[in-house]
């Protein structure tokens, strides 16, 4: 198959010093964003975004994508040693992490998370590296009204899967669109709903919105709730990591059980964070210590880990087949390929393959060498959570204060940054989603654009998205997504159920 | 850490209802879902010559801003005071965002006025000083080596040239 020569062009093209040093510092930049509260995926990357401008495409999104599996790997770390998540799909990780770190077996939590983490995300490049290129070739096909219906399943996936109110999902999602509808209409070339400020000729930027929503919105909620650090100490030798190993091929159903759920999470936008409850939740369910869950089982955080790399990394490929991102730090990923001029979708896999494949053979590396650092600097790394909160604080409002200045160097959009951090304090606590409003403003736009060019061609017609059996499908399956909360409360009438006391605990992400 | 936040949680009444702040936000939402649809609306939400004007597509987001919005209202109204949920914040904790907030909406002023690097220089020194109490020359050594190291790595190395402000104090560096 030519796809696997490609792939190995595409390691000939990671493996160059230059891009392994990138990918290096990638991992690092990445564990050190997962660990600190207030620094995040979305928003760390963000934040770099502007520094690799002036980057070829190829080193930029390795490292970028690298920072990626770093927050991944990292927020582990916070959550075992710490009972902090330093990441929302953390949260099932402190269940059976931190009870272990504290019976003194933090290396073999540790040691289980971190190769957790890297068969997860190792099935799911797999996964990626197969049915990319097919995906790809079918999307080829696409016209205005199935990207639509694309977009159109994508965000009442949202409203089906998601957890929490489905009028507060509508409406984040919806703010997303209005937001995104400000400035130019790009079809048109119009100005509209600026209300006259100049500052909105431009309109929102999404990245200015996932900084200020995920950064200061989440600085803020870290004062309220008075972080204190107090944790485990990490030691991890050899000799811990060989014994953990060898205990862990006997867990070998729960990997396979939470990699499906998390691919599948992954390539739907359920996102990370539902990936690892419902894998915990599975993994509870079915072991046969289930009741001894929460009391520091081993099996029970190799679930939440294995499906929440699993479903961060199968994130990236409606983004990069599709130009449908699956997760907020997807996004953003995807707002960066469209600076550096690049279109992501069925057609980026013909014009450049040399970027798609070194950015998948990165992601078979970046897992590695992910696995190596971690395993080997842990101490490092759970040291910058003792540094005191007082200077941390600040310095991540600088740092977020610095990104969003340098993505249009404009002054304005600091002070957006603040606003969308009340914004995103207030939604956090009154648990409105944050994933849609994120994913509408970046895909607002297309989307729009998507629809104008369907209506035109059905001369305003709804029914065009039903036209043929393809559109025809995937709007049905939409709407079944978007009516599922009346479907699923029919369906409860009908069979009662236990009511599920897990996803009480699960944060809204 | 710093103490007041352990003081924060025990024996703390609360400060608002998290009913009170849904209703306010849901409000909130649905005024701007008003606005931005009699925009639209403006603009044009109908069918013109180049197919769906300007307006259309915004029109009907905001008009699905304003049910989503209004049936949040709706529950939350509904649920009454007799449901009253855990307060939305307590007093302490309230203190604690204030204390976040207001240093750092300053600190923006401050970029837009001297620049971000002085003014990020002062906000963690002052913050350190404020929140953590440490003594004043480690504060402001801290906070010089923290901005002195931002300074040349987006001025010198990445040739990113930062915000210097309305009154430029860094000028004399010659970037």
């Amino acid at each position: 198959m030519s796809d696997l020569a490609y792939l190995f062009h595409g390691f000939a093209v990671a493996i160059t010093p230059f891009n392994l040093g990138l990918m290096l510092l990638g991992i690092v930049l990445g564990v050190i964003i997962g660990v600190l509260p207030g620094l995040g995926a979305a928003n760390g990357i963000a934040i770099l975004l502007p520094l690799t401008f002036t980057m070829p495409p190829t080193s930029a999104i390795i490292m970028l994508s690298c920072i990626y599996w770093g927050a991944l790997f990292g927020g582990a770390i916070a959550s075992i040693l710490f009972n902090i998540p330093g990441e929302p799909w953390s949260v099932a990780t402190t269940f059976e992490g931190f009870p272990l770190a504290q019976q003194g077996r933090a290396g073999e939590a540790l040691t289980t998370s971190f190769t957790s983490s890297f068969v997860g995300a190792l099935v799911a490049v797999v996964m990626i590296t197969f049915l990319a290129p097919l995906i790809a070739r079918f999307a080829l096909k696409f016209g205005p009204p199935e990207y639509f219906s694309v977009y159109l399943l994508t965000f009442c996936s949202f409203v089906g899967m998601g957890k929490g109110s489905p009028a507060k999902i509508l409406a984040s999602m919806m703010l997303g669109f209005a937001l995104s509808a400000v400035g130019i209409d790009i079809v048109t070339g119009g100005l509209r709903l600026t209300f006259g400020f100049t500052s909105l000729l431009k309109g929102f930027d999404f990245l200015i919105a996932v900084i200020g929503l995920f950064g200061i919105g989440e600085i803020l909620l870290s004062m309220e709730e008075g972080l204190t650090f107090k944790g485990a100490s990490a030691r991890i030798n050899p000799k811990v990591v060989l014994e953990t190993w060898r205990k862990l091929p006997r867990y070998w159903l729960t990997f396979i059980r939470s990699t499906i759920i998390g691919c599948w999470m992954g390539i739907t936008p359920g996102g990370a964070t539902p990936a690892s409850f419902m894998s915990y939740g599975a993994a509870k369910k079915f072991s046969k210590d289930g009741d001894k869950f929460g009391t520091g089982v081993v099996e029970g955080l190799v679930a939440p880990e294995t499906a929440a790399h699993a479903a961060g990394t199968s994130a990236l490929l409606p983004m990069i087949t599709l130009g449908i991102p699956g997760s907020p730090t997807a996004a953003v990923l995807l707002g960066g390929l469209l600076i550096w001029g690049l279109q992501p979708g069925p057609l980026l896999f013909a014009e450049k393959p040399e970027f798609v494949w070194g950015l998948i053979a990165s992601m078979y590396l970046g897992n590695v060498v992910g696995l190596i650092v971690v395993l080997s600097l842990v101490p490092a790394f759970a040291a910058i959570l003792r540094i005191p909160f007082s200077i941390i604080a600040p310095v991540i409002v600088v740092i977020c204060a610095i990104g969003a200045y340098t993505v249009n160097n404009s002054m304005h959009d600091i002070w957006f940054m603040l606003g969308f951090g009340v914004v995103g304090y207030l939604f956090k606590k009154l648990n409105y989603p944050l994933a849609p409003m994120v994913l509408a403003l970046v895909l607002g736009n297309n989307a729009e654009d998507s629809f104008r060019q369907a209506m035109l061609m059905s001369g305003g017609s709804l029914a065009i998205l039903w036209s043929n059996w393809l559109v025809g499908s995937i709007s049905t399956l939409a709407m079944i997504m978007l009516f599922w909360p009346l479907i699923a409360q029919g369906l409860r009438k009908l069979v009662p159920s236990k009511p599920d006391k897990l996803s009480s605990e699960q944060p809204v992400d | 850490m710093n103490p007041e936040t352990e003081e924060a949680g025990a024996g703390d009444r609360g400060l608002v209802s998290t009913r009170a702040v849904e209703i306010g936000v849901a409000a909130v939402l649905f005024a701007f879902g008003a606005v931005f649809a009699y925009s639209s609306w403006k603009l044009g939400n109908r069918w013109g010559i180049e197919g769906p004007q300007s307006g259309f597509f915004p029109f009907y987001v905001s008009l699905i801003i304003c049910g989503s919005a209004a049936s949040v209202l709706f529950h939350a109204i509904r649920a009454g005071r007799a449901h009253e949920q855990a307060p939305f914040v307590l007093r302490g904790q309230f203190a604690q965002v204030l204390k976040m907030a207001v240093p750092a909406t300053l600190y923006v002023l401050g970029v837009q006025l001297i620049g971000i690097y002085v003014s990020s220089a002062i906000y963690i020194a002052f913050f350190m000083r404020w929140l953590g109490r440490y003594a004043w020359w480690r504060s402001i050594a801290i906070s010089v080596v923290i901005i002195v190291s931002f300074f040349f790595m987006f001025e010198v190395w990445f040739q990113v040239p930062l915000y210097k402000g309305i009154w430029d104090l860094t000028a004399w560096t010659g970037y």
